[in-house]
C-alpha cells in the first residue's frame, strides 16, 4: 500500500471540503454553522476509520467482503445504513406530511422485503456466494453470459440509483447547509471515492455503521421530544395532526396513491421482491463468516429497520402537528413550507429542539447520503472489476493485486461519475427513477438467484434469454409508460397504461427462464441440471463456503 | 468435496433436515405475503375498511393499527425463523456434516 498516498488522501478530503465551507460562508447568509460543524466531525472520524482500513486492505477478499469478518450485529447496523437511504427519513416524512396515510404506505411495503430475505436467501446466499450475487448464479452455470447479464443488470441498477441519490443530495444539501450544489457534488464525490477506493468494504462498513447509529439516535430523540408534547399519548399527537391538517380525518385515511388494482399489485411486487434482491444489500452477506452471522445480520437489520419505519408513524405525523401553519417554517412568499415538503423532517426536528437538534439532524442527513452512495459505489466497483474485469475479460486469470487495482480505478470512475451524473440532472424531477433499479432488481437479481438456487432444471441458456428479454422489456415498459412517455416526454397517451411494470416484467423474465431451461437439451445444460446436487448439498450445510480470512 | 456431497446427498437426516427448513421458510413466507398483500388490496378494493376510526374516541383509524401491526408482525417472523434455525437446524446440520467429514 502506498503510504503516501493513504496520508495524503484524507488531507485532500479535507482539504476540499474546508475549502467549500470557507467559500459557502463567504458566499452565503444562510449558512448551517451547526450542521456543518457536526458534518466536519463525522468526516475526521470516518476519513480517521478510512486511514486504518486502508492498512488492512490487501486483497480482493478485503476489498469486497472485510476478510469475512464482520459480526452480525455489526452487519445489520450496516445493512441498516445502506438501506436507510435519506428518502426514508425525509422523503416519507415529506408524504406522510402532503399526503397523511398514503405516505405511510411507504413505510409498510418496503419492509416486506426483509422477512422474504431472511426465509428465502439469507442462509443460501451466504453459503453459496463469495464477493458478488453473480459468483452464486456462476457455480454451475457458464461463467462468461452469466457475469454479462448481472454486470450490465447491475451498472444499469446502480447509476439509476446512483443519480436519485446524488440530485437529492445537492438540492437537500443546499437547503440544509446553505452550500452551493455542484460544491456538494464534489464534496460527496471526494468522500466517497476516499473511502472506497482507499478503505474498501471495511470503511464502508464503518461508515454506514456509524450513520446507522447517527440516524437512529436522531429520529428516536424527534419521536421521544414529539410524543412527549403529548405527555406520550398516541392518541393525542394523531388528534392534533388531525385538527392541523387542511384534509382533516382524510389524513388517517388511504387517498389515490395506489389508482387501480394492478398498480398496486405490481408496485406490492417491484417494493417486495425486488428489494429482497438489491445487490448493494446482498453483498453485505459475504462481509460475515458463516451462514449463522449472516442470519444474525438479517435480524438484527429487520430489527432495526422496522424500528425506524416505526418511528416514521410518529415523526410524519409529527410534521404536521408542529411544522404545518408555523410561520416560522413557511415561506413569506408563497406561503408554503420553506424548502418544500423534504425539508418537514428537518423542521420538525428545528422545533423539537432549536438549532442544536436541526444542525444535527441535517448532518445526519449528509452523512446518510454518503454512506449509501458508498455502498452502491462497492457494489458497482465488485460488479466492474470481479464480474466484468476478472471474470469476463480476463477468464479468472487476473491476479489479486490485478483485481484490486481495477477496483479502486472503478470506484474513482463511478464517483466522477455521479457528480457528472448529478450536476447533468439538476433541477429535473427525478424522484421517478427509482422505480427503475426496484423494477430491475426484481426482474433480473431475484428470479436469477431464486431460480439458481432453488430449481434444478435452470441452465444457462435459460437465464441468459429470460434475464436479457426481461431487462429489455423492464425498461421499454417504463420508457413507454404514463411516467416517462406522457408526463416527461409530452406524448397524450402512454402506449403502456402501468406505471409499475414490474409485475409484467417479473413475469416475462420468470417464464422466459423457465421455458427456455425446459427446451435445452444442450450438453451444456444437461451438465448444470447434474451440478445441481453439489450446489443443493453446499447451500443447505455451508459445507466448503468460502470463510473468513485471517490476517 | 465432491464425494463428502455425495455422501451427505445419501444420508436420510440430510434430507429431513432440507425438507423441514424449506417447510418453514416457505410457511413464514406465506403468512408475509398473505399480510402484506392482503394490505396492498385494502388499500386498492377496500381503502373504506381501512378508513374506518376504532372507536368513538379516537382519531386512531384501522388502517394505521394495521401498518403498524404489518411491520412488527414482520420483526417476529423474523426472529421466529432465526431462533428455530439457530436453536435446532444448526445442531443438526453439524452433525450431519460431522459424521460425513469424520467417516471419509
Amino acid at each position: 500500500m502506498n503510504k503516501t498516498l493513504l496520508t495524503g488522501a484524507p488531507l485532500i478530503g479535507m482539504g476540499a471540503s474546508l475549502g467549500a465551507f470557507a467559500n459557502a460562508a463567504g458566499a452565503m447568509a444562510g449558512v448551517n454553522l451547526n450542521a456543518i460543524g457536526m458534518f466536519f466531525v463525522f468526516v475526521i472520524i470516518s476519513l480517521g476509520i478510512t486511514w486504518w482500513a486502508a492498512g488492512r486492505t490487501k486483497s480482493t477478499s478485503d476489498f469486497y467482503t472485510a476478510g469475512g469478518q464482520i459480526s452480525g450485529f455489526q452487519n445489520g447496523l450496516a445493512i441498516t445504513g445502506d438501506w436507510c437511504s435519506s428518502a426514508a427519513l425525509m422523503g416519507i416524512a415529506a408524504l406522510i406530511y402532503s399526503t397523511g396515510f398514503d405516505g405511510l404506505i411507504y413505510s409498510v411495503v418496503p419492509f416486506g422485503a426483509w422477512p422474504l430475505m431472511m426465509f428465502l436467501l439469507a442462509d443460501r446466499l451466504r453459503n453459496l456466494g463469495k464477493y458478488t450475487i453473480a459468483d452464486i448464479v456462476s457455480l454451475r452455470m457458464a461463467r462468461v453470459p452469466i457475469r454479462s447479464l448481472i454486470a450490465t443488470a447491475g451498472l444499469a441498477f446502480v447509476i439509476g440509483y446512483l443519480i436519485v441519490q446524488m440530485v437529492g443530495a445537492g438540492t437537500l444539501i443546499s437547503n440544509l447547509f446553505g452550500l452551493n450544489y455542484e460544491v456538494a457534488q464534489v464534496i460527496i464525490g471526494v468522500l466517497i471515492v476516499v473511502y472506497v477506493a482507499f478503505g474498501g468494504m471495511i470503511a464502508t462498513t464503518y461508515v454506514q455503521l456509524i450513520k446507522a447509529v447517527l440516524l437512529l439516535s436522531g429520529a428516536t430523540f424527534i419521536t421521544v421530544a414529539v410524543l412527549a408534547k403529548f405527555g406520550f399519548s398516541i392518541d393525542g399527537l394523531y388528534a392534533a395532526a388531525v385538527a392541523k391538517h387542511p384534509t382533516k380525518e382524510a389524513v388517517m385515511q388511504p387517498g389515490g396513491l395506489l389508482p387501480d388494482p394492478i398498480n398496486a399489485i405490481s408496485c406490492g411486487v417491484m417494493l417486495l421482491f425486488g428489494g429482497a434482491a438489491m445487490p448493494h444489500v446482498l453483498m453485505r452477506f459475504f462481509t460475515v463468516p458463516d451462514a449463522k452471522q449472516a442470519r444474525l445480520s438479517v435480524a438484527w437489520a429487520a430489527t432495526f429497520i422496522g424500528y425506524f419505519y416505526l418511528l416514521t408513524f410518529f415523526i410524519g405525523y409529527g410534521a404536521v402537528a408542529f411544522v404545518m401553519d408555523d410561520p416560522k417554517f413557511m415561506d413569506e412568499v408563497t406561503g408554503a413550507i420553506r424548502g418544500g415538503p423534504n425539508m418537514a423532517a428537518i423542521h420538525l426536528a428545528e422545533a423539537m429542539g432549536g438549532d442544536l437538534l436541526l444542525g444535527f439532524i441535517s448532518a445526519v442527513a449528509f452523512a446518510t447520503i454518503v454512506a449509501v452512495v458508498a455502498g452502491l459505489t462497492i457494489a458497482g466497483a465488485s460488479a466492474i472489476s470481479h464480474d466484468l474485469y476478472a471474470n469476463v475479460l480476463r477468464h479468472g486469470q487476473a491476479t489479486d493485486a490485478e483485481v484490486v487495482k481495477v477496483s479502486r480505478i472503478a470506484a474513482i470512475g463511478l464517483g466522477a461519475l455521479g457528480v457528472a451524473l448529478g450536476i447533468a440532472f439538476k433541477d429535473q424531477n427525478i424522484a421517478y427513477l427509482i422505480v427503475l433499479p426496484f423494477t430491475i432488481s426484481s426482474t433480473v437479481f431475484f428470479p436469477v438467484l431464486f431460480l439458481a438456487m432453488y430449481w434444478r432444471r435452470l441452465t444457462t441458456t435459460g437465464i441468459i434469454t429470460g434475464g436479457w428479454i426481461g431487462l429489455a422489456s423492464a425498461i421499454v415498459m417504463l420508457v413507454v409508460g404514463p411516467t416517462i412517455w406522457k408526463d416527461i416526454l409530452g406524448n397524450p397517451e402512454p402506449l403502456f397504461p402501468y406505471k409499475y411494470p414490474a409485475l409484467f416484467s417479473m413475469a416475462i423474465s420468470f417464464g422466459t427462464m423457465v421455458i427456455v431451461s425446459l427446451l435445452d437439451g444442450s450438453e451444456r445444460g444437461k451438465r448444470e441440471v447434474a451440478l445441481f446436487d453439489d450446489q443443493f448439498v453446499r447451500s443447505q450445510t455451508g459445507l466448503g463456503a468460502e470463510g473468513a480470512t485471517q490476517h | 468435496m465432491q464425494h463428502l456431497y455425495e455422501r451427505i446427498d445419501r444420508d436420510p437426516r440430510f434430507h429431513a433436515l432440507a425438507r423441514r427448513r424449506s417447510l418453514l421458510g416457505w410457511g413464514l413466507s406465506a403468512a408475509v405475503l398473505v399480510a402484506y398483500y392482503a394490505f396492498i388490496l385494502a388499500i386498492a378494493f377496500a381503502p373504506g375498511l381501512l378508513a374506518m376510526p376504532l372507536g368513538p374516541d379516537t382519531v386512531l383509524t384501522v388502517g394505521i393499527i394495521a401498518g403498524l401491526a404489518v411491520i412488527v408482525m414482520s420483526v417476529a417472523l423474523t426472529g421466529v425463523y432465526v431462533w428455530r434455525a439457530n436453536r435446532t437446524f444448526d445442531g443438526l446440520n453439524a452433525a450431519i456434516v460431522g459424521d460425513a467429514t469424520r467417516d471419509a
